[in-house]
Order: C-alpha cells, then structure tokens, then sequence
C-alpha cells in the first residue's frame, strides 16, 4: 500500500511537471484574482478589517524587505528576524523615556529618539553577529541549511536575552486606553496607527530611494543579481554584506516598535512572525524589494479579512488563526508559483 | 578521530559527574536520588527517539524538517485520544475516545495493549500527516522546506488551541493510561515507565540501523552521494526520500506517544518550537548530526546539560535563580552557534562525505554539518 | 613590455588538477588567444590568472609586478578586467546601471569615459534605460565588454565571448574586440571559434590537457597545417 500510495504522489508530481508551465501561468491569474476579490470585498463589506490589515501588512512589510534583502544577497534564510524584530521593540523600549506626546499621538519625542536609537543599536548587531556567526560560516562553504540552523541559533539566544533582561510578561510603550477617531466610510483609526503606516511607508520610500539612487543600493540590487559577477566587477562585497545587515537591522528595528506599538510587546512573539515574514516575501519573490512590499501587504490584509468573515469554520473568525492564513499563503505560492509574484526565474 | 573521542568522554563526564553529585548530594534518601536518575534517564529515552526520527529525515536524506514538534503533537494526542476513555464531563471536550487502555476486556494486559495499539495509531497518524505534507513540500529547496514545516507545526498547534472540541483547546488531555500501571503503588510506577521507555527506544534504534543496512538502506545512501546518477540508473527520488520522511515522522509519533503516557496529560503549550522542535536539532548537532548513536548521545548531553542547569538553579543566588530557564535557552542556543562553528560534525560526526547538501557548487569541497551519514555502517 | 604573463601555472578544482604548468605572455596592446580542445584547460587558466581559482604553483605578472594569489577585486584595481562566458550581466539591473557597477571602484567622476564607452557602442546608448535582463545574447555580450571597459583596463579577459551567439553577432561581436583592441587595450582572448579568433589575434597559444602545445603568430597558428587538422574543426 505503500507503494501504491507514493506511485499516486509520483504521478500527481508528473503531471504537474508536464503541465507545469500552463499551472504557473493559471495558477498566477488565479491569484492575482484573488487578490483582487480580497481587496474589492475588504472594501465592499469589511473596511475596518481592510484597514487594520494595511496597518498590520505595513508592519510586516518592513521585516519582509529585510528578509528579502537579506535572502537576495546572501542567499540564506533569516530565521532570526521575527526575533530581531521583537528585540528592536525590547531596546526602544529600554530607550525610551516615556512622557508628552507629539500632537494626537499617544507618545512623544522620546519614542522618535528611542527609535533612532533601537535601529542603530540592531544596525550595528547585525553587523556583528554576521561577522561572528554567519560570516565564518560563509567563509567555509556552508550551505544554506548549516546557515538557516546558525540562525535558530542566534534566534534563541536574543530570545533568551530578552527574556532575561525584561521577563516574559507582556509591556506596553505607553499604558492607557488610547480611542479610536472616527473616519469616513465606517472606518475608526487610532492617530498612532495613522503614524505606524505613515512611518513604514516613509522608510520604504528610504529603502527604494537608496536601492535605485545611490551607488551602494544599485551593488546591493547587483549582488543580489549574481553575486559572483558583482566580485568579478569589482564591486566591494563585503561593504554590500555590511550595508544590507545594516538597513536589515534597523528596518527589523522599526518594524518591532511598530508592532509594539499596535498591539504590545512579547519576547515569544519573535518566532511566530517568520511565518507572516516570510509568507510576504517569498509571496512578492524572494530577492525582490517591490515584492516584499506587495506580498506583505496582501498578507496582512488576508489575516485580517479572513479572520473577520464570520463563518463558523476555520481560519474564519478566530484571531488565533492568523499565522494560519499567513501559512495557507506560503503554501499556496509555493504550489502555483514559487518564484513569487515579482520573482525572476 | 582521537579528539573527537576525547570531547565525547569529557562532555559526558561532566554531565554524569555533575548529575550525579548534585542529584545525590540535594537527595534526602537514597530512593529519592535512585529515583530522580531514573526520570532523567526516561526523558533522555524519550528525546533520543525524537532525535532517531530526525535523523531519518535528516542524517538519511537531508530533508530539513524544522516541524518536528507537529509529528510529536499530532502522536501524542493521537495516543491519548485512542487510549482514553469517553470524556465523562460536559467541559472536557474531545475526539476519540476509543478506551483501548481498559476496553479490551482479557486483552488489556494491564493497559499494555492499548498502550501499543496507541502508539502504533500515533504513528501511522504521524506519518499520514507526513504523507500529506510531503506531497507538496518535499519538492521546495531546502529553505523553503524549513519554512513550510514551520508553518506547518504552528498551523496544527493553533488548530488544537481554537477547535474546542477536538483535543479539549487549551485545557488539554489529562488521565491519560498508563500501561501497567496499578501493577506497583504509583511512586513506584517510574521504574516500569523507565523500562517501556529503553524497550522502545532499542526497538526503535535497532530497527532503523537495520533499514540503513537493507537494500532500500543503500539506496538512500546511494541518492545522499550521487542524487544524479542515483536517479539515471532508474530509481525513484522522491518516492525514496517520502518513505524516509514518513518513516522519521512516524518515529516521532511513536516518541510523541510513549512522552503522553510518561507525562500523563498535555496541553497546546507544551508543544512549543523550543521544546519540541529546537532541542531535538541541537541534540542531533551535538551528538553528531547524521549518526544514530549520535543522536542517543546528543540527547543525553543536551537534555544532561538541561537537567544539570536545573539542578544547580537552587543553590544559585536568587537574583539568577529565578530566570535560570532562561539561561539554559541562551545556553542551548549559543550550544547551537558554537557547534557549528567549532565542531560541525558534533561530537560523533563522521569524516569528510562528499554531500550534496553542504550546499556548494564544487562537491568535492569540504562538507561541513549536515553531511549525512548513517550509524556505523559507513565505517 | 609584457603587461600580463603567466609562469608555469598549477591548478584545478578540489582534488583534481587541470592546469600542470602553463605559461602565457601577453605584450602591450596584443591580442593574445589561447585555443585547445574542450578540457584543455583554457577557461581554467583564465579564471586562476584572474584570482578566481587558487594558484597551486606558479606566479602571475601584470606590468611587472608579482600579482599571484591576488583576489579578483584587487586585480581589477590593477587594471585587468575579466568578461566571463555566460551570466555577464546583471539582469535586473539597467544598461546604464550595468555599466555604472563597471566603474564601481572609481573614485573620481566617470561620467566622461561613459560618454567614450556609448561611443563606442550605440546600440547600447539608444537604450541605456532598459533592463539588462531584456536584451538579446549579443547585445548583452556587448554590455558585458562594456563595462568592463569602463576601468579603462590595460588587459583584457575574455572567456569565449562569442559562445552562443548568432553568426551575424559574432563577426560584430568580433569586430568589436578588434575595435577596443586599437585603442590600446591588451586582451587575452579564450576561444572555441578558433579560426576567426587566431585571425584577428597578434598571438595565440594552443593548449592541450592541461599544457603548452604549441605557440605562435595568429596568422601561423592559423595556417599550421597541424593546428588545422587538430585543433580548427570547430
């Protein structure tokens, strides 16, 4: 039965080889119409979910262009980065002298300083623990699995560093009940997530403007091309290395403050984000920036209107599913096409 | 070679001497210390079959399952719900129920029976759920794989959390059978576990060491050396590396099973990545990924050096006694980076092994962990 | 003087040796091919001369000065640039951005010898805006000579750079090397098409399982009856 039962497997593999090509092609109409059917019911009849899932999808997608980043160039997964996310909100978090608050926002300058600080702080960690951990890795030919393992590693450690050093019960930025305003169409919205989506779309523009303007963005697009070419060119590949840890942290940085800041902060949280994470990316295309925002976004969006249909199976209705939507996602891309929506091939 | 040995010895000393001394030392009885060794010797069984599976998966065909803790979920609850009797309250929901434990009349063997019909059922739900998954995902690159079977494990545990009715959600399974167990008065009941636990466990270990050595064995070891020319000469790939997967799943359902009965209930929370999924690795990364006795090591060292930071966490200061757990994760972790920098064989790692999954374009250059190899039959 | 030269060169890939002592010159503004049959070695050669592959015995010279061992990176700062056979271009990358990564190391304002270099190719500078990725095999084949010309390079390396390309795009692509070699530049060409290589090289060498065979003129080697029978067929 065994036999008979892997057979089945093979041929099922077989034809979609075969018709692997017309799959692809199908598969990415299909998906593109879902997209769009997701985001004309968002907001047809689920606006406020709509909302939140752009906010949350913004959140993600600055850990995503990290990923992306970080997977383009170096060709390895970065199991670390929900926890490096989560430690960024721990070091604001740390730097943050609370009191004031700029105009409507819940908090005041001290939480723009202590931004700064936390993406500086993970700017230069990263760097670091490259050049401990991953760096001799790389330097020895490991393969892409000996890496991803280096990177659990480093996940459990900041894990228990932050766990040590702040205790694993929840903590907010700023205590209190902040209200929503209301807005047209049925929507509410707090001012800080108003700043969230603002703050993550300024930093993406950021991102865009040194990937496309300057010398540094355009070695790291061709690095993340072909990397032996770029050494062969002539390029600086170890600066290219640098600067990506370097734009990665911090954009985890910001990415975990944010969080923080739409809902709350939790040491435990880190490793259940590389699902939405990475869901994001490898949805845009792994190694693509304009993909990690896109595929983010959409992953946000479906977590949250998924979760809002009232409909008494799952993932619908249950706020625990969440990762869950963002998983039927991954697998669902993997199985229709790989590449992601604005991969190479 | 000879260093290799010296590590091993050293780092088993020190955790046996450690273990040992402290446990006997902080012992009011002398059955209290006979008794302590016992359960630490139990759970390392249990993580040692945990570790067989991975290395089936890992060390025999470098599939990269970074959702270990979903097999071990899914055999446990499969065990407890099939050994269990109905649920006897309104608030205690769940599936199953099928009493094998006490149902069977003159075959019940004092539970020893349901206790084997529950691993058994563990295991093929372990590996059918590897079947499933392996359809899909076993095509993906490594990476992929990696994200795809942790995703995998967070999707089962969410499901066991929100579906009410199905394991009992967050309240979890409790009663769950123990074979043999009014056989001795309960304090004494560890010992009996002890042997079920080491009598599955050699099962276990002597089973798959015989499948590396059997025809289909070679092919595996054949596919790990030459993946190309393994599949020119008309063998089947996929279908090799999915019986492997199923199989190391279903070892893993087997573990999963023998743990439900040892702890006697569980819960969602107890299947955590940490747990379930990060310990087990690292014990393979220690004890020398690729080896079946590798992994036995492994998890003695690993799950010895987990107790004896326990056992030194009361005669600590209390500033440090209170998040000593969380220095034993920083610790395990660092573990982690620190063997694959130093020694990427682990403790018991084989020599150079040309490998297709170091992952370089030149296969002749040195392989470094994950160059898999089985037991002592490569030697 | 000879600004590039290769003395006695030993290596190859992990265990296996390809190259067991080769020696190859090349003077101020020659093109210089090298010739052999698949497995000879020649793309090997180039690669380790160029700091790609570890040398196991032997030295490399450039204007003079020792140069073995030295990475690719800083061979480039020396002034060699190298032009390898397939995957030459970054794809997502634009023509004009292409050719800015060429002029990576440079300090100094570049933008002049750009001008020079869409000079040198117009069918590139009508589309300096298009990705790299879009153009055909010969205009990338012209892409991938133009930026590494935009170090102004004293050699040259080409890895057969007219492999896989229409018969039309050879003899342009061709006509290019010669074009690029009159201004100056030393190359060091590799090559399957021998004849039309040997025809427009000053020198060339023929290399055989790892070693110097024969060596002389492009016209000679071209004309050599033992060369043609052996080495010419393709």
């Amino acid at each position: 039965m065994v036999r008979s039962l892997t057979r089945t497997a093979g041929l099922i593999g077989r034809a979609r080889r075969e018709y692997a090509g017309q799959v692809e092609k199908a598969g990415t109409v299909g998906l593109w119409l879902l997209i769009g059917l997701l985001v004309v019911y968002g907001i047809v009849d689920a606006r406020q979910y709509l909302v939140t899932g752009i906010i949350v999808g913004s959140i993600i997608s600055l850990g995503a262009l990290g990923i992306t980043l970080i997977f383009g160039i170096l060709k390895f997964a970065h199991f670390a980065h929900g926890d490096l996310m989560m430690f960024g909100a721990y070091v604001a978090l740390g730097a943050f002298v609370g009191g004031g608050s700029i105009g409507p926002l819940s908090f005041g300058w001290g939480m723009i300083f202590a931004i700064l600080v936390s993406m500086a702080a993970l700017g230069a960690g990263s760097v670091l623990i490259d050049r401990v951990v991953y760096r001799p890795l790389r330097q020895r030919r490991s393969g892409t699995v000996v890496l991803a393992i280096a990177s659990l590693g480093v996940a459990i450690v900041l894990r228990a560093i932050m766990l040590l050093w702040w205790g694993p019960d929840q903590q907010l930025y700023v205590a209190g009940i902040h209200p929503a305003r209301d807005f047209p169409f049925d929507i509410k919205l707090k001012p800080d997530q108003i700043f969230i989506v603002a703050t993550a779309f300024f930093l993406m523009a950021l991102v865009y403007l040194l990937l496309f303007r300057t010398k540094m963005g355009k070695a790291m697009r061709a690095m993340s091309d072909n990397a032996d070419l770029a050494r062969v060119t002539g390029i600086d590949t170890d600066q290219v290395v640098m600067w990506t840890w370097i734009i990665g942290g911090a954009l985890a940085a910001v990415a975990g403050v944010l969080l923080g800041i739409q809902s709350n902060l939790k040491a435990d949280l880190g490793f259940t984000l590389l699902l939405p994470l990475f869901a994001g990316a490898i949805l845009g295309g792994l190694g693509s920036p304009q993909g990690a925002l896109v595929g983010a976004m959409i992953v946000g969006i479906s977590q949250e209107v998924f979760v809002g249909i009232d409909l008494p199976f799952p993932p619908f209705g249950a706020p625990g599913y969440k990762p869950a939507v963002a998983f039927g996602i991954l697998i669902l891309i993997l199985l229709v096409r790989p590449r992601g929506l604005f991969g190479k091939t | 070679m000879a260093r290799d040995r010296l590590l091993t010895l050293l780092a088993v000393s020190i955790i046996t001497v450690g273990i040992v001394g402290i446990s006997a030392n902080d012992s009011e009885t002398f059955g209290g210390f006979i008794s302590f060794l016992t359960v630490f010797v139990t759970t390392v069984a249990i993580f040692a079959v945990f570790a067989l599976g991975l290395n089936v998966q890992w060390g025999y065909t470098g599939i990269f399952n970074f959702g270990v803790v979903a097999f071990f979920m899914v055999g446990a609850y499969t065990s407890a719900l099939v050994t269990k009797a109905p649920s006897s309250s309104e608030f205690v929901r769940y599936v199953g129920g099928l009493d094998l434990a006490e149902g069977l009349g003159p075959l019940n063997l004092e539970g020893l029976t349901g206790f084997v019909l529950g691993a058994l059922a563990a295991a093929v739900a372990s590996g059918v759920v590897a079947f499933l998954i392996a359809i899909p995902a076993l095509r993906l690159r490594e990476d992929y794989l990696a994200i795809a079977t942790i995703g995998i494990a967070e999707v089962l545990r969410r499901i066991a959390i929100e579906e009410e009715g199905l394991v009992n959600g967050t309240r979890g399974l409790t009663g769950i059978p123990r074979p043999l167990h009014d056989l001795v008065s309960p304090p004494d009941y560890k010992y009996i576990y002890f042997g079920i636990a080491i009598v599955v466990l050699v099962i276990i270990f002597v089973a798959i060491e015989r499948a590396a050595r059997s025809p289909w064995g070679r092919v595996l070891k054949a596919i790990r050396e030459d993946e190309l020319a393994t599949a020119a000469s008309g063998k089947n790939i996929l279908a090799f590396r999915m019986q492997a997967f199923v199989l190391g799943a279903m070892i893993m359902g087997v573990g999963g099973a023998v743990y439900a009965a040892n702890q006697g209930s569980i819960v969602p929370d107890t299947f955590s990545h940490f747990f379930g999924t990060f310990i087990i690795w690292a014990m393979l990364m220690v004890g020398g990924s690729g080896s079946n006795r590798g992994a036995i090591l492994g998890a003695y060292v690993v799950w010895g050096f987990w107790t004896l930071t326990g056992l030194i966490q009361p005669h600590l200061p209390t500033a440090l006694e209170a998040r000593t757990s969380y220095i034993r994760d920083l610790l395990i972790g660092l573990l982690i980076v620190v063997v694959l920098l130093l020694r990427p064989h682990g403790l018991m790692g084989e020599e150079r092994r040309v490998s297709l999954f170091a992952g370089q374009e030149d296969k002749q250059k040195e392989p470094l962990a994950g160059a898999p190899a089985t037991g002592s039959a490569e030697d | 003087m000879k600004v590039l030269e290769a003395r006695d060169v030993v290596s190859g890939y992990g265990e296996v040796e390809i190259l067991h002592g080769v020696s190859i010159a090349v003077d101020e503004g020659e093109i210089v091919t090298i010739i052999g049959p698949n497995g000879a070695g020649k793309s090997t050669l180039m690669k380790t001369i160029f700091g790609l592959l570890p040398l196991r015995k032997g030295q490399v010279f450039f204007a003079g000065e020792d140069v073995t061992g030295l990475a690719p990176q800083a061979m480039v700062g020396k002034g060699m640039c190298y032009v390898p056979q397939s995957d030459n271009i970054f794809p997502t990358l634009t023509i004009h951005e292409n050719l800015e990564m060429g002029a990576f190391i440079r300090r100094d304002d570049y933008r002049g010898r750009m001008q020079e270099i869409y000079g040198l190719f117009p069918d590139l500078a009508e589309r300096r805006g298009v990705r790299a990725g879009k153009l055909s095999g010969g205009q990338r084949q012209m892409l991938a000579l133009a930026r590494a010309l935009m170090l102004e390079p004293r050699v040259l390396l080409l890895d057969e750079p007219s492999a896989s390309l229409a018969p039309n795009m050879v003899e342009l692509v061709f006509a290019k090397i010669q074009e690029i070699n009159r201004s100056g530049v030393a190359m060091m060409m590799v090559e399957q098409n021998a004849r039309h290589a040997l025809a427009l090289s000053h020198r060339g060498y023929v290399l055989a399982m790892g070693q110097n065979r024969l060596e002389g003129t492009g016209e000679g080697l071209l004309n050599s009856e033992e060369v043609g029978k052996l080495y010419l067929g393709g």
